[in-house]
This record gives C-alpha cells, sequence and structure tokens, in this order.
C-alpha cells in the first residue's frame, strides 16, 4: 500500500462517478455519480494525510469534503422532490430550461 | 503485509461495486453497491488510523443509502426501482470522457515525485481532531455550520408543496382579495 496505489484506486472512483454523472438521466442516479466522485476525493484526501503530512489540518479537510457530500445529498434531494411535483418526472432532460 | 492484502480486498470491492452502480439492473440495486463502495472506503480510512472520520463515512453513507433507496421507490413507483432499467444518454462520450480523466490523473499520479512523509500522526488522532475543530480550525467548523443552516433552509424551501411563495395555488383568491391564507 503506497501513496500511488491509494491514489490509482481513488482515480478509478472518481472516474467511475463521472461516467455516472455525465451518463444518467435520472437525478437520483446523477447525485449518486457526484456521491461515487466524492467518495475517490476523500479516499485521495485521506492518503495525502497518511502518507504526505499527518497533521490534523488533513483530517478537518476531510470532514469538509464529508461535509460537502451531506450538503449535495441534501440538496439533490430537494431538487429531484422539485422537479417530481412540478414536472412529474426526475429526469434531467425533463428540466433544460435554462439551455433554452 | 496484512495491510497490503485488506487494503487490496476492499480496493477491489471498492471499485468494483462503484462500476456496479451504473451496470445493475435496478436502482435498489444500484444504492446498494453505491454503499458498499462507501463502506469500503470507511474501512479504508480505519486502515490509515482514522477511527472516527471512518465510522463516520460508514454510518452516515449507510443511512444516506437508506434514504436514497426509499426516494428512488417513492419516485419511480415500486417496480421501475426494483426492475430492470437503462435509462442513459451520451454513454459514449461518457466513458471517452471519463477514461481520458482517469489517464490524466493516473499519469500526474505515478509521473509526480511525492515528497517524503514530514512529521508522525498524534497517539490519539481523534483527539487531535477535536482541539483543532475547537482550536485552530474553529473558523472552518464556524463557516461549515452556516453553509448547513443554509441547506437545511433551502432544502425545506425547495421542497416544501408551499414553494418558496408560500403558497400551492389554493389560496391565491385569498391574496387576490386581500385575506389572509387560511
Amino acid at each position: 500500500m503506497t501513496l500511488q496505489t491509494v491514489l490509482l484506486v481513488a482515480a478509478a472512483l472518481f472516474c467511475v462517478g463521472l461516467y455516472g454523472a455525465i451518463s444518467q438521466q435520472v437525478v437520483v442516479m446523477v447525485m449518486m455519480g457526484l456521491e461515487l466522485m466524492l467518495n475517490g476525493v476523500i479516499l485521495a484526501a485521506g492518503a495525502f494525510w497518511w502518507f504526505l503530512s499527518p497533521a490534523p489540518d488533513g483530517q478537518v479537510l476531510l470532514l469538509v469534503v464529508i461535509t460537502a457530500m451531506t450538503v449535495e445529498m441534501a440538496m439533490g434531494f430537494a431538487v429531484a422532490t422539485l422537479l417530481h411535483r412540478s414536472r412529474g418526472s426526475d429526469m434531467t432532460d425533463m428540466a433544460t430550461d435554462l439551455s433554452r | 503485509m496484512v495491510d497490503d492484502i485488506v487494503f487490496w480486498g476492499l480496493a477491489v470491492v471498492s471499485v468494483a461495486s462503484g462500476v456496479a452502480v451504473f451496470r445493475v439492473d435496478s436502482m435498489a440495486r444500484a444504492t446498494y453497491a453505491l454503499a458498499v463502495s462507501f463502506v469500503t472506503v470507511g474501512l479504508v480510512l480505519l486502515l490509515f488510523g482514522l477511527d472516527y472520520l471512518g465510522i463516520v463515512v460508514v454510518l452516515m453513507m449507510v443511512m444516506e443509502m437508506a434514504i436514497m433507496a426509499i426516494y428512488m421507490i417513492m419516485f419511480m413507483g415500486m417496480n421501475p426501482a426494483l426492475m430492470p432499467m437503462s435509462m442513459v444518454h451520451g454513454k459514449r462520450t461518457a466513458v471517452t470522457v471519463a477514461g481520458l480523466t482517469f489517464a490524466v490523473l493516473a499519469a500526474g499520479i505515478l509521473l509526480v515525485d511525492w515528497p517524503e512523509r514530514r512529521g508522525a500522526p498524534a497517539a490519539d488522532l481523534t483527539l487531535s481532531l477535536g482541539h483543532a475543530v475547537m482550536g485552530s480550525k474553529m473558523l472552518v467548523m464556524i463557516t461549515v455550520s452556516a453553509v448547513l443552516f443554509a441547506t437545511i433552509v433551502s432544502a425545506l424551501v425547495l421542497a416544501l408543496p408551499r414553494g418558496r411563495y408560500d403558497t400551492d395555488g389554493a389560496d391565491d383568491g385569498d391574496r387576490a382579495s386581500g385575506e389572509a391564507p387560511s
């Protein structure tokens, strides 16, 4: 277990999430892609902390990333609820108003 | 040696379950796969000695995925959430972008001359995190608390049926006539 191997795993998680965030049509599935990307970021931050500088600052950074994930989930669920209520659907293709 | 074996096992399960999120037939199974991926990353954090953060990730993500499964079944109906489905667009573009991103990240990871480790971890990592949060990094946590409060308010305003204008249309007449909404 080295810094490079952990970062490669984190990069793989990030890119799988990126694929999902770009390709999925359902809002909740897009959120799952974003979650997977943040999962990779958490792993990478943990690896940087452990292998480069195991000071408390790195743990605080991890807490901030976990908080960002929580915020993303809460707002994503709220937007999905709003979309479903107003459009009767939770597909991203039904929410392209700003592209017009 | 044991740590290496455990890490590689967790890494393989983590990435495989991450891939499974977008490969399995139903959204409910996708949610479970994502939960497994999060749990394995939480266990890797435990390998690093981050007991508190590892447990937080595991507990929080299991709860979040449970809520997500309920959302999927609630919004998509019982059958679409549990039945086979494939709802993707621009699959080839997504695969290309994700593949290129991984290639760039992997090149950076392997080519960068990473510095040596500086310092040693504290004897009690959870205690050191607590001291940091309540001391030198308090401003960070104060900002995070304000962001979380704003998130709660924003999410409720978006999700409530009455919306941000405090009307669902039923009392428009009352408003027009100057009467207080019932």
